[in-house]
């Protein structure tokens, strides 16, 4: 049963949904606080270069350099994304070209294959992985098994950020300011409310949490660095707070729809099902799929439910307004 | 006494016409004094790596050719950025636009050729179909924001992916019609089927460096240039389009059709990426590439929003920079080894567009050290009138 096409989809898309989790829970907190970052892709790459030339160079127990790499992939996130925040926010440019620049600078052929390079990092298997640590007797449960217990430690510490900022949204004080500033900012700061702080913290962790996406990718999913290795999972992510209407429980459900959607291609390969051109569609259909929600969330009566920050992608001058 | 800042930012009034020229100069300059930052960091010596740029780049026998090479498809994707950006469009997928061109000019060019047909006929035939295979597939995120208001950022972007996919798959993982079937390469390593001599683009030969090559594509480049100059500033379309751009509210109440403006712009930059697709087979590769390493590898239409917005969208200065950038990038393919880490094209390309962008911030503001121009007008009190 635990074979079966469907569970083991389920399973690993939850596992393969992680980084676009972790991702989107990111451009979430930035675009709440009116901040759109086009960027992701080249975070998350950041992210997963720096995080997996932590395992290869330092030693350390497993443990202790894993949670090292975390921090330094979360790290060299952040550090991209001030950048942007920098230009966007003091700079007041266009949000989108800017996010686009970050992209190209850090992305695929950018940074990331740079330092990849630099680092010689490529063709080498991670000398330190996250794997399942739960009992195997629990993973060998049916259905909930695989699919519950037979993940890795970020997957759970995934659904605890889930809790953290949908709490952090709905029930504290800072993230009540967060949704002011990113709905009306010059309400925002009338009220006393830094909206520039706001905008530049909040973009940062944003920055972190695709930092960590992309390490969950080269230190957990595919245990190896290769250039451009997200493969548009950033993107996605950027898609995926729409379709989640900017709320972080609908996030890990989207991620999880198109983790498994990524994860056919492989699975229908190894299990030599083919129907047409099977390597076409299944690899299309993480991103054919993507816009087609996009069309449908985005038009008409949707439209009006959807919580988009009202202030999104617009810059905030005080003389301005 | 309140302290003031010591930097004030203020609007400007009037734009000074020498900083339209002055921003993109010293955005390149500041741009590589940043990334001779990054080469220190790393270890790497920036003057000689500069030199040794420079010179693959413009100097060496052969180099100004293999830049043109690198050139005329970024002119190509720089203009469609530049035609769809300027409406406030941001069509990411010239990408997939190219690639797209590059399949159906490649057929157009094997058929028609391979019935023999008049050279000229055949690559006019391809130049069509180019631009209307590049037209489709943006007019997939044309429809969807013109008729779904579905954001053309993400759609175009992921439309790329899929492209890819298809270029890849008609040259791996089928037998189709564009693949090179017969022989005994064909069995070893998958390639395009050849196009025939007829199909093949000429280029005007010179005598430069030993033999310069002037792509035909670099010429129907210049010529979509002077067309999309002529288009947004002496005719009512591009009017219209920049209204557009400026408020969609102002355009609606002006009475333009929104949503045909937006199909016409997304197909004219679709088109003209097409063509860059196209120019691919028909200049220099003369088979479609459907390798992942080849040109999916080069990701052209993403340097051409680099140009595009080094170039302020202005279609002439969008070819003058896409040479300037296609030398970075030939001189990047050059020198790639352990001196020369791959990604460092990349990394100044990038650094070249924040410092584009925000350069943009001195022609909409000024910035002054110091006290602000006016003194800030006292406050007017108005005495209470005795009751």
């Amino acid at each position: 049963m635990n074979n079966s096409l469907a569970v083991v989809l389920i399973a690993a898309g939850v596992a393969y949904g992680t980084p676009l989790l972790f991702a989107s829970l990111g451009e979430l907190l930035a675009e709440r606080s009116g901040v759109l970052n086009l960027g992701v892709e080249g975070m998350m790459l950041v992210g997963a270069v720096m995080g997996f030339w932590t395992v290869q160079r330092v030693h350390a127990t497993t443990a202790a350099t894993l949670l090292l790499a975390l921090v330094i992939a979360a790290v060299a996130g952040a550090a991209m994304a001030t950048i942007h925040a920098f230009l966007v926010i003091t700079l007041r440019a266009n949000q989108i070209v800017s996010g686009l620049a970050l992209t190209i600078f850090a992305g695929a052929v950018g940074l990331s294959s740079y330092l990849g390079n630099n680092l010689t990092l490529s063709d080498q298997p991670a000398l330190h992985s996250f794997q399942p640590f739960l009992p195997g007797s629990m993973q060998k449960w049916p259905i909930v098994g695989p699919i519950l217990f037979g993940q890795n430690a970020l997957v759970y510490f995934s659904w605890l950020c889930v809790l953290a900022i949908a709490w952090y949204l709905s029930r504290t004080r800072p993230g009540l300011n967060l949704r002011a500033v990113g709905e009306s900012p010059a309400a925002a700061d009338s009220m006393g409310i830094d909206v520039t702080r706001y905008r530049y913290v909040h973009t940062l962790v944003g920055g972190a949490f695709a930092g960590l996406g992309g390490a969950t990718i080269t230190l957990a999913i595919t245990p190896q660095w290769v250039d451009g290795i997200t493969g548009g999972a950033g993107w996605i992510a950027i898609a995926l707070v729409i379709f989640a209407f900017w709320r972080p429980e609908l996030c890990l459900i989207g991620a999880y729809f198109f983790g498994a959607l990524q994860a056919l291609a492989p699975e229908l390969q190894a299990r030599n099902i083919t129907l047409g051109p099977t390597v076409l569609w299944a690899n299309a259909l993480p991103y054919v799929m993507t816009i087609a929600v996009l069309v449908a969330v985005s038009s008409g009566t949707a439209r009006r439910r959807l919580g988009a920050p009202s202030a999104l992608g617009v810059a905030y001058v005080r003389e301005e307004h | 006494m309140r302290l003031r800042p010591p930097v004030t930012i203020e609007q400007r009034l009037r734009r000074p016409r020498w900083l339209a020229v002055a921003v993109p100069v010293g955005s390149l300059i500041f741009a590589f004094l940043v990334a001779a930052l990054v080469l220190v960091a790393t270890g790497h010596d920036p003057f000689s790596t500069y030199r040794q740029l420079f010179e693959a780049a413009f100097v060496q026998r052969g180099s100004l050719n293999q830049t043109l090479i690198a050139a005329t498809p970024l002119a190509f994707t720089g203009l469609a950025a530049a035609a769809a950006f300027r409406m406030k469009l941001y069509n990411i997928g010239a990408e997939g636009q190219m690639y797209m061109g590059a399949i159906t000019g490649a057929a157009a060019g094997l058929y028609l050729g391979g019935r023999g047909g008049p050279s000229p006929f055949v690559i006019a035939a391809m130049v069509v179909a180019g631009g209307f295979g590049g037209m489709a597939w943006g007019l997939i995120p044309g429809i969807l924001r013109a008729f779904f208001r579905t954001s053309e950022i993400l759609t175009s972007l992921l439309l790329n992916y899929v492209a890819g996919l298809v270029l890849t798959y008609l040259i791996f993982e089928s037998q189709s019609y564009w693949r090179q079937t017969q022989g005994f390469n064909a069995t070893v390593f998958p390639t395009g089927k050849p196009l025939p001599s007829s199909a093949v683009w000429p280029g005007l030969s010179t005598n430069l460096q030993g033999g310069i090559v002037l792509p035909l594509g670099a010429g129907l480049a210049v010529l979509v240039a002077v067309f999309l100059w002529f288009l947004y500033t002496r005719t009512r379309f591009g009017f219209e389009a920049q209204v557009l751009g400026d408020s969609d509210r102002a355009a609606r109440y002006a009475g333009i059709r929104v949503r045909r403006k937006i199909l016409a712009v997304m197909a004219l930059s679709g088109a003209i990426a097409g063509l860059g697709g196209v120019s691919q087979d028909g200049d220099f590769r003369h088979a479609l590439d459907g390798d992942p390493n080849g040109l999916q590898k080069l990701g052209y239409g993403y340097t051409g929003i680099v140009v595009a917005a080094l170039g302020r969208y202005n279609p002439f200065a969008v070819v003058l920079i896409a040479f300037l950038i296609g030398g970075l990038q030939n001189a990047g393919a050059a020198l790639q080894g352990p001196s020369f880490p791959s990604g460092l094209v990349g990394v100044i390309q990038g650094i070249i567009l924040f410092s584009a962008l925000g350069g943009e911030l001195l022609t909409r503001y000024r910035i002054r050290v110091g006290r602000p121009a006016r003194p800030p007008a006292a406050p007017v009190r108005v005495p209470e009138t005795a009751a």
